[in-house]
């Protein structure tokens, strides 16, 4: 516990330098991985990722140092070559799009591999940290090496808020923008240039392998929020910096842990909450909705059963017992059951001995619903010219959709017409 | 005899890759391989942990389940949070792989796994590695005879079901219609392909088993269209890529599986360039002939 208020209260100044190092970093490669994630483009990053290794060893080879500026030049040139390939190999050849990715993102980082361990063999003794890049070590991020990955991380945040616009218009319409006379194939290279240059400084705290998470992770989670595309690009910013914050904090309590990893960890863990709670989209609200959704259709379905068995008789109001309904039209016995006991609770019915009744709110609800099905019906018959019968297993679903609004609009477009094209009586 | 029983090694997972890879690349699966290769960690270290060996049946069996869990948390989030499918891929397989390396590094005094051979393997250990029984009777490496095993199940797995697979490959709406149910195949194909994975995890790494997933496949469909010929290419190529990896890191005192890795990269790049019917020099040549053809003909109507 200790080491946690030494840490958060930021008295150690190499602290606050990781901690603005790993938070300036992990929040910039979520902006841009907002874009390439509705550009679903979302796996190109991870090729990218891979493939910036072989530029580091081969920066580290030619320069014999490692000098950030060097590297970041080497990782930028490999990654954008992979990006460019794969592009090649996906339009010039049967390959598929998947498969041109996990060639390159293999190959590219198995030749990394190949010359990382020449590079560890040679007994180079400078090469040691070399691998640092791999998994991400946020405590190595101090001094000059944090100003250069800081202005990149900069940039990169300055860039995307001068072209938010253009940015936003081809990651939806790519060819609205080209109608509008915009040029997407130079914005889709920007689009590009940022993905390698987010990679290029994201993996100092990440690490190549896991890199693709910082990407993709933050965007994904902060979809599930909000349909604005600000909105998301802040909510990822956020979620990409407390991962970061907190990579900052383990790579500070517990160095021999990777802090790549742990970072993936905390946004992962953010990400899965997200598809759960997030209202609107999450699933558990999409749950919800669709049993609401399924108990409304059953009700209605139940009442509008009521109203035809009162119509045969001509008796709306007579009470009738679970096995009349049925009769009429099958349900499964338990929905049935529980569909009238929340109709009874939410007073549409009554119930007398076994025998259920319509109240008055409950006739009024069951007619609503017959008088849909069929002006619907009447609507396809007279204006989509359908066969009558043909028209039934529409109606059965549109019923429970219509809103009051297209109610009225019916009744007047079909002027509150008597008989459905069954010569059925419309009740009103 | 070393370099005998790490070539023969690298052939035989790259011929069990190669086979079930040819049918991820039609698919179109070719990063749903690559997600299960890296999904498969945290499995790897739990049953290594529990078990204190790295060759069980609990760890194969393990990590297979890992596999198709992976495979189903893909589709879950997909069609229940509707999440679009590279997204579900990425967020998914990163994730496991994350604790795949925090439990390594958790559990780094009682398991015998690092960080390294997560990701380019330990090939260069199999001659050193061997299995000898309780009396003394030496059966040579231990995993030159844990590749042959897999290569055979995966042959019999093909063998068995190719009809099926073949059919959810090519034509998923009419397997359907003739009864084939094509997630069962879909998973039970994810199962394989995890199980290979784990095999060849101790060799090639949990990163690099991927290239030998798509380039040998990839290749071969560059150059044939026919899916039995295309079997048989991947196989040479697996036996290429092994023996010319093998020299290539001898030479550079470089990771073989890396090594490996970069031929059949290189073996790609020629095919894409140079293959007979798919290639991209051949179609140029191609088009000029066919230019000078139609120009020819323009000519000779005036």
């Amino acid at each position: 516990m200790d080491t946690f208020f030494e840490f958060f209260s930021f008295s150690d100044p190499n602290v606050v330098a990781v901690v603005i190092g790993s938070v300036l970093l992990t929040a910039s490669s979520a902006v841009v991985g907002t874009f390439t994630f509705l550009r679903k483009k979302a796996l190109v990053g991870d090729a990218v990722a891979h493939s910036v290794l072989p530029g580091i060893c081969l920066a580290f080879i030619l320069s014999g140092s490692k000098n950030p500026l060097f590297l970041i030049i080497g990782a930028f040139v490999t990654g954008w070559i992979s990006l460019v390939l794969i592009d090649n190999i996906t339009t010039k050849s049967k390959i598929k799009e998947d498969s041109a990715i996990a060639i390159v993102l293999s190959v590219f980082f198995g030749i990394g591999i190949l010359m990382l361990t020449h590079i560890q063999h040679s007994g180079n003794a400078s090469q040691t940290g070399l691998d640092s890049f791999l998994f991400g070590k946020a405590a190595a991020l101090v001094g000059s090496d944090l100003v250069t990955f800081g202005i990149v991380a900069v940039i990169l945040l300055v860039t995307v808020g001068l072209f938010f616009k253009e940015l936003k218009l081809i990651a939806f319409d790519a060819s609205y923008a080209r109608a509008l006379g915009l040029p997407v194939k130079a914005i889709d290279l920007l689009l590009t240039t940022l993905t390698v240059l987010a990679v290029v400084t994201g993996i100092q705290a990440v690490g190549v392998i896991l890199m693709a998470a910082m990407l993709i992770t933050p965007a994904a989670a902060a979809r599930f929020w909000t349909n604005n595309v600000k909105t998301m690009t802040m909510i990822a910013a956020t979620m990409g910096a407390v991962s970061g914050l907190t990579g900052a904090y383990v790579s500070y309590v517990a160095p021999a842990m990777p802090t790549g990893p742990w970072i993936v960890m905390i946004i992962s863990a953010v990400a899965l909450l997200s598809f759960f709670i997030a209202p609107k989209r999450g699933i558990v609200s999409r749950a919800v909705s669709q049993r609401k959704l399924q108990y409304q259709i059953m009700d209605e379905n139940l009442l509008k059963a009521l109203f035809h068995l009162g119509e045969e008789d001509d008796d709306t109001y007579k009470g009738r017992t679970a096995e009349e309904i049925v009769e009429k039209r099958h349900f499964p016995k338990s929905r049935l059951m529980s569909s009238l006991k929340r109709l009874r609770r939410e007073g549409f019915l009554t119930k007398k001995g076994s025998q259920w009744a319509f109240t008055e709110a409950g006739k009024l609800k069951g007619q609503r619903v017959v008088k849909l099905h069929r002006l619907w019906e009447l609507y396809l018959s007279k204006y989509v010219k359908i066969a009558a019968d043909h028209v039934h297993e529409d109606a059965e679903t549109i019923e429970h959709i219509i809103t009051p609004e297209i109610e009225a609009e019916l009744e007047r477009m079909l002027e509150y017409p008597e008989m459905d094209p069954h010569e059925e009586r419309i009740p009103y | 005899m070393d370099a005998f029983y790490i070539i023969t090694v690298s052939t035989l997972i790259a011929i069990s890759c190669g086979i079930l890879g040819c049918f991820l690349i039609l698919r179109k699966m070719a990063m749903v391989g690559d997600a299960i290769s890296h999904a498969v960690l945290p499995g790897i270290v739990l049953a290594y942990f529990i078990t204190g060996t790295r060759d069980s049946v609990w760890m194969i069996v393990g990590a297979g389940m890992l596999g198709i869990f992976t495979t189903f948390l893909i589709e879950f989030f997909h069609k229940k949070a509707r999440l679009q499918t590279d997204a579900a891929i990425g967020v998914t397989f990163t994730w496991l792989f994350a604790l795949g390396i925090i439990l390594i590094s958790v559990f780094a005094g009682q398991v015998d796994l690092d960080q390294d051979c997560v990701l380019y393997g330990e090939i260069a250990y199999v001659p050193i590695d061997l299995w000898i029984t309780e009396s003394g009777q030496n059966y040579g490496p231990r995993a030159l005879h844990i590749s042959y095993i897999v290569l055979i199940l995966i042959i019999l797995f093909v063998r068995i079901g190719f009809k099926q697979l073949y059919l959810t490959t090519f034509d998923p709406a009419f397997a359907a219609t003739v009864g084939i149910s094509v997630s069962l195949w879909n998973y039970l194909l994810m199962g394989a392909v995890s199980m290979t994975t784990v095999a060849s995890f101790d060799s090639v790494g949990a990163i690099l088993v991927v290239a030998l997933l798509v380039a040998p496949p990839a290749t071969a469909y560059l150059l044939t269209d026919k899916f039995r010929n295309m079997l048989i290419i991947t196989c040479v190529i697996a036996v290429v890529i092994s023996f010319f990896g093998y020299y290539l890191a001898v030479y550079l005192d470089g990771s073989i599986a890396g090594a490996i890795v970069s031929v059949a990269g290189v073996l790609f790049i020629l095919a894409f360039l140079f293959s007979p019917n798919n290639g991209i020099v051949f179609k140029r040549f191609m088009q000029k002939r066919e230019a000078a053809r139609m120009s020819r003909g323009a000519l000779e109507k005036v």
